[in-house]
């Protein structure tokens, strides 16, 4: 019987976020020493008082890891980092709690506003006391009873330790596996927290996972960890990530997400990422390493949304395995890079199952200094028949510092497939440049206008309210790319 | 209205107009013709502001105001217009988000608010019509893939959302066929007013049969070297610029 849930109850529970900060205080101060081995490892698991299956996983995933070494082929360069001078277990830190916005900084509030982020927004992304908001409240209260209704499952993926371990057994590590690669294992055998979701057979969530998250989710951790499953005829769109721009003093993020999508269900996962990228000289940045893969069966679809406008340095590839007859994977980006950032991002699509279609639509933006690279691999195995493939991939150059780059990698082992691969770049000329500002555009609102243009076709794939939010982010991670 | 006093301006350190003098007044239509390279386009282009050109003497009013100290999209601002002899594409910004975004961006310099939607369509719909241009037009991307009828249109569509003081049509006839020939012209006299101004600038003389010139002037070398009446432009038709 799902438990009911007053609006008082979810109340007193956001009211308590702090408390649980609190809480979270009293484990810092015993804050675990730099370094990691096993008994970090076995700390960590123990704290989060997982079961011995759970903790036995994460060894295991570390006894990988120390056998492997740091990858070194992405068109990036970074200082690596060193895996021994890095903490492996602080919980979210206590933000200093605000009496009101006066007391934020006056640059990060500007930002919101051209963000368009509300001002109840405002103040939970800065720490700033909240008093209950009677119209968030109801909408959070609706949600969660609409979920339990249906049996959906959404929590903190520790939670679902706890509560589904049958489940999380069943599908951690199966799309990405612990011998997947370097940060993979490495965030198998410490993974902080992140999301669990399960859409059970036949259920279409009725809400856009965004939504919810946009009112609950609260700061991510270093090594995060996602797992979404749609069972048989299942539906979810679930967004992750956030417009606001986010600091963070962890340097190396190494997140992994699995999506398992059953028979005839669909997941669309979106994201927007937007990591601090450091100063106007590259120093600070966060360096982003993740992990993305979805596994999709029979006439199932899995389409992967990304906005990439943060991180110093960015190395992901958000992939599909389409497995089953008829399955469906799509990637729609956009990388914005500028100053010093670098990102070296795209897909793979590995075509298994007969009657397979997969679409690319890859759309970077360089600025700055900036180094931006399309990486993709499409394979069609053996016997994989009529698989079809269509990848398009345009990049915008601003200036005459930045780089874009393509790197399309195709393996066709069946006569039967089509691929075709499509690549344009161009520059923001001064030619249209002008054009605008004698219509009275001035040049800032140009680049704009002229990126969300060259941008539309994957913004247009972002739930509504997101879309025009990403868009204003675009315009924000531009600002002053030309002098 | 407009003023231009001993105009000097270069382009890579070679001087291209060299002392221009001009006056046009509201309600008039002004002449530009002259052969290649006598600086018709640089004369549009430093009007407008274009960064490439460096203007080293005299000056360009508007009312009473010293156009020089002004950015580009201020000119447009103080209600200067030109139409491109090339307009540029900007892949997926439609017609209309294009036209919205300028109107607004002069609104904001006025102070005011942006424009409500209901009067921005009703606005589109009847200048569109007067430009013979399609609804669906209006959807497109713009001068993406476009004729060069549907660009000359989609400029002179555009001065009729912006209503300028100052219209200046560079080359508007080039790549015309007569049928989109008339109905440019057209459109640029049905939004001609006693308070607005035009300058046609042109190497032929067909697009003046359909816009009449108060008066016309020959531009050689940099340089204004006759003015006359509407009859200058046959004149220099039948007898090329050889004879002045």
């Amino acid at each position: 019987m799902p438990k009911k849930y007053t609006e008082t109850e979810l109340g007193q529970e956001l009211q308590n976020k702090e408390y649980e900060y609190g809480f979270y205080t009293d484990i810092e101060s015993d804050k675990f020493a730099i370094g990691l081995d096993e008994s970090v490892v076995k700390a960590i698991s123990k704290k989060k008082n997982e079961p011995q299956w759970m903790t036995d996983w994460r060894l295991e995933a570390f006894r990988i890891w120390k056998k492997m070494e740091e990858p070194d082929w992405a068109n990036v360069s970074y200082e690596k980092p060193d895996f021994q001078g890095i903490s492996y277990y602080s919980a979210p830190k206590k933000k200093p709690e605000l009496a009101s916005l006066d007391e934020v900084d006056p640059e990060l509030l500007k930002t919101f506003e051209k963000l368009g982020i509300s001002l109840d927004e405002q103040k939970r992304l800065t720490g700033v006391a909240m008093d209950i908001v009677v119209d968030s409240v109801s909408v959070a209260t609706t949600f969660k009873k609409t979920l339990e209704e249906k049996g959906i499952i959404f929590c903190p993926i520790s939670e679902a330790i706890e509560k589904h371990p049958d489940l999380v057994k069943k599908y951690i590590g199966s799309v990405v596996p612990r011998t997947d690669n370097f940060y993979a294992a490495l965030n198998s055998a410490v993974f902080s927290d992140g999301s669990f979701c399960y859409i059970p057979k036949g259920i279409k969530c009725p809400v856009e996972l965004s939504t919810y998250f946009r009112i609950n989710e609260g700061g991510t951790g270093q090594f995060e960890r996602t797992l979404l499953i749609a069972d048989e005829g299942a539906y979810v769109s679930y967004l992750e990530g956030c417009t606001a721009p986010q600091r963070d003093e962890n340097q190396l993020h190494a997140a992994v997400v699995e999506i398992i999508v059953h028979d005839d269900a669909e997941i669309k996962y979106s994201t927007v990422q937007n990591w601090y990228p450091g100063d106007s000289e590259g120093k600070g940045g966060v360096y982003n390493f993740v992990t993305k893969r979805a596994i999709a069966y029979t006439n199932a679809k899995i389409s992967w949304t990304q906005v990439e406008t943060g991180s110093a340095v960015t190395w992901k590839y958000p992939s599909c395995i389409l497995k089953g007859d008829n399955s469906i994977g799509e990637f729609y980006s956009i990388a914005v890079t500028n100053m010093h950032q670098q990102a070296d991002t795209g897909t793979k699509m590995i075509h298994l199952g007969n009657n397979t279609k997969s679409t690319i639509i890859s759309k970077g933006v360089s600025a700055g200094k900036s180094q931006n690279s399309y990486r993709g691999l499409v394979k069609v195995v053996k016997n994989a028949k009529n698989a079809r493939n269509f990848s398009q991939c345009d990049s915008l150059l601003m200036g005459n510092e930045c780089g874009a780059h393509t790197f399309p990698y195709i393996e066709a082992h069946n006569t039967s497939a089509q691929i075709e691969h499509e690549a344009t770049t161009s520059k923001i000329g001064e030619d249209q440049l002008f054009y605008c500002n004698q219509r009275g555009i001035d040049t800032e609102k140009a680049i704009a206008l002229i990126v969300n243009g060259f941008s539309k076709e994957v913004l247009n794939k972002l739930p509504m309210e997101f879309a025009v939010e990403a868009q204003k982010l675009l315009e924000l991670s531009l600002e002053n790319s030309v002098g | 209205m407009l003023q231009i006093k001993n105009l000097h301006a270069n382009i890579d350190d070679k001087e291209i107009l060299k002392g221009i003098n001009l006056e046009v007044k509201a309600g008039e239509v002004h002449a530009i013709m002259g052969p290649n390279g006598s600086g018709k386009t640089t004369l549009s282009s430093v009007i407008a502001g274009r960064e490439d050109y460096i203007v080293t003497e005299g000056s360009i009013t508007l009312g009473d105001e010293n156009l020089l100290d002004m950015k580009p999209e201020e000119r447009s601002h103080k209600g200067v217009f030109m139409s491109f002899q090339y307009p540029v594409a900007i892949p997926g910004v439609t017609v209309t988000n294009f036209i919205k975004t300028a109107i607004n961006a002069k609104r904001k310099s006025e102070g005011k608010e942006d424009i409500p939607a209901a009067e921005l369509l009703k606005m589109i719909r009847e200048k569109a019509k007067l430009l013979g241009l399609k609804s669906s037009f209006l959807s497109r991307s713009l001068n993406d893939g476009f004729s060069g009828g549907e660009k000359k249109r989609n400029e002179i569509f555009q001065m009729a959302m912006l209503a300028p003081k100052l219209a200046i049509l560079d080359e508007t006839d080039s790549g015309l066929d007569i049928d989109a020939l008339k109905t440019v012209a057209e459109g640029v006299n049905k939004l001609k007013s006693k308070d607005n101004a035009v300058i046609v600038i042109t190497h032929y003389q067909r697009l003046l049969d359909y816009i009449v010139p108060d008066y016309v002037h020959v531009l050689s070398d940099g340089k204004i070297i006759k003015t006359g009446g509407k009859e200058l432009a046959l004149e220099l038709e039948a007898k090329g610029y050889e004879w002045i």
